[in-house]
């Protein structure tokens, strides 16, 4: 699953910081919007589920490039628990890209709540209602929210660490634009 | 160009303080976001704990309007509320109601006669699929003005501070508007004989775009038979189920859904303050009450009567309450379903 190319294609890197912006706001608006009564609470809520829906079809349609185009290899010097991470934190990136919104979805009709889109546009309830597997849904919606923001804490951090410290590549691969001297990596 | 592999013992301070500097920003953006920062912040967690009675909240029940009954009927729309909003619900036909007669208490064995304000939650559902729901009290105004002193109201109620209430009063006038209603309404002996009011207003999007600020009511085909509360009183705890399931039993029970537009500066912000008498109302349709199902394992139980969830056509306006249900409800729910064990399902009505 790996290609020669040392850069992740334009579309993968498009749709990467694209993502990036949603999922981070994702979480800002999800902890946000439990924590007031104001009418931002709507707001919010209105804008929680469209953007989950489209978090959804954006991670599948990565999905989809990353088996056709695959990643760049990862440096050869890194060292073994540094690449072990790397990869696992791959793995459960792209879990939670395409978990947290089918987790959220099947929570609301398990709860018996439209999945309003927006105006007129609503998604089919996707399980029976039942307060079990809504509180079950609930709590993993709840607690995986807070291990996506620990996740994509040490994504940013690792990357960082990528770029400043070890300086090998690694963030240039996913970087939206090249600076002169770094196109030469 | 790469460097060596890294070594620990010449770590660039500065560059790993960068680092550190970025992930706590974002850390402390987050915990702000969430109000950990802020514990003055009126959130859903305070606003639903502060309805629970002294002895905490009953588990597996609603934390607010905890004593109901089920019903199913149906809507049957005239065709008149489609000059006010393109809601498929106002288009002539019939639309099928789930619903739920209900207290407002947060005991789900309080004694019916103690119970002042009566209530109506209704979910329908036309065949495009965009609900209709709406949670209505029989009050004609609200208790109170903003979201804020709500929450105030629910402090002083239940402080032991002697004179908690009364400064609640004096900092809050328009509570005994409420009070005065609390005070002289005639008390009923039926859920039928009632009129729910929405209290909040709504915003009603006609064809051609152009929204109408509203407030509805559902006003009852029965004739009320005032009563006195003294007398409501020696009747069983449950008198209000049990006269309600023998009533619809014999008939079907029906009530006019009347939407009431606001004037320009009417106070359509503030649930309070009744709109004037003279406004134009517009009769929408009838609903009917044609079965009446116990809770427990009735079709209303696992519904959250969310007065937020509105068909295109419909949306919230300028009132800061339906937002801030919106996000009590939510939690009322989300811990009600999380404490289903402790919920009194029947035989029937267990697991689904």
């Amino acid at each position: 699953m790996t290609t020669s190319r040392k850069r992740f294609t334009a579309p993968q890197r498009l749709l990467h910081w694209l993502m990036a912006i949603c999922i981070l706001s994702m979480l800002f608006i999800g902890v946000g919007m439990v924590s007031t009564v104001t009418s931002k609470y709507l707001t919010l809520v209105q804008i929680h589920k469209p953007l989950g829906i489209a978090i959804l079809v954006l991670a599948l349609i990565r999905l989809s490039l990353r088996f056709v185009f695959h990643a760049p290899v990862l440096p050869a010097d890194m060292p073994r628990p540094m690449r072990l991470a790397a990869e696992l934190s791959q793995y459960v990136l792209y879990a939670l890209m395409i978990g947290m919104p089918l987790i959220g979805w099947g929570m609301l009709s398990a709860a018996s709540y439209p999945v309003v889109l927006f105006g007129s546009v609503h998604l089919p309830s996707i399980l029976p209602v039942s307060p079990s597997l809504h509180t079950l849904l609930w709590h993993a919606h709840y607690y995986l929210a807070f291990a996506f923001f620990a996740t994509i804490l040490m994504h940013v951090a690792a990357i960082l660490f990528h770029k400043l410290i070890r300086n090998d590549g690694v963030f240039e691969a996913m970087a939206p634009v090249l600076t002169h001297d770094e196109s030469e990596i | 160009m790469p460097q060596s592999p890294l070594s620990p013992g010449n770590l660039p301070l500065t560059r790993l303080s960068v680092i550190a500097a970025v992930v706590g920003v974002v850390v402390i953006s987050f915990a702000y976001t969430a109000g950990w920062l802020t514990p003055k912040r009126l959130t859903p967690k305070k606003l639903v704990a502060s309805l629970a009675p002294p002895g905490g909240p009953a588990l597996g029940h609603r934390r607010n309007h905890a004593k109901g009954i089920c019903f199913t009927g149906t809507f049957e729309a005239n065709g008149n509320g489609s000059e006010l909003s393109r809601a498929q619900v106002f288009v002539a036909g019939q639309y099928p109601v789930v619903g739920r007669f209900n207290l407002a208490t947060p005991n789900p064995n309080a004694a019916d006669a103690m119970v002042r304000v009566r209530g109506i939650g209704i979910r329908i559902t036309p065949p495009n699929g965009q609900e209709w729901r709406s949670a209505m009290i029989d009050a004609p105004i609200f208790p109170v003005s903003t979201v804020q002193d709500f929450y105030d109201l629910q402090m002083a109620s239940s402080s032991k501070e002697p004179d908690a209430m009364k400064n609640f009063i004096a900092a809050h006038p328009e509570f005994t508007t409420f009070l005065g209603w609390a005070k002289s309404a005639p008390w009923t002996g039926s859920y039928a004989e009632e009129r729910y009011n929405s209290l909040n207003s709504f915003v009603f999007i006609d064809n051609s775009g152009a929204k109408h600020t509203v407030r509805w009511s559902l006003v009852p085909a029965a004739q009320p038979v005032s009563i006195l509360p003294d007398e409501l009183a020696k009747r069983g705890p449950d008198f209000l189920d049990q006269e309600i399931t023998q009533r619809v039993a014999s008939s079907p029970q029906r009530w006019s859904v009347v939407v009431t537009l606001s004037n320009p500066g009417d106070p359509t912000a503030d649930p309070n303050k009744a709109w004037p008498v003279d406004r134009r109302t517009v009769d929408v349709g009838t609903l009917t009450v044609q079965q009446i199902e116990p809770e427990a394992d009735g079709p209303c139980r696992d519904i959250n009567y969310d007065p937020t969830v509105l068909p295109a056509g419909i949306t919230t306006s300028d009132d800061p309450f339906p937002s801030a249900r919106s996000a009590a409800y939510s939690r009322s729910y989300n811990s009600r379903t999380a404490e289903e064990k402790y919920y009194p399902r029947n035989a029937t009505g267990g697991k689904q």
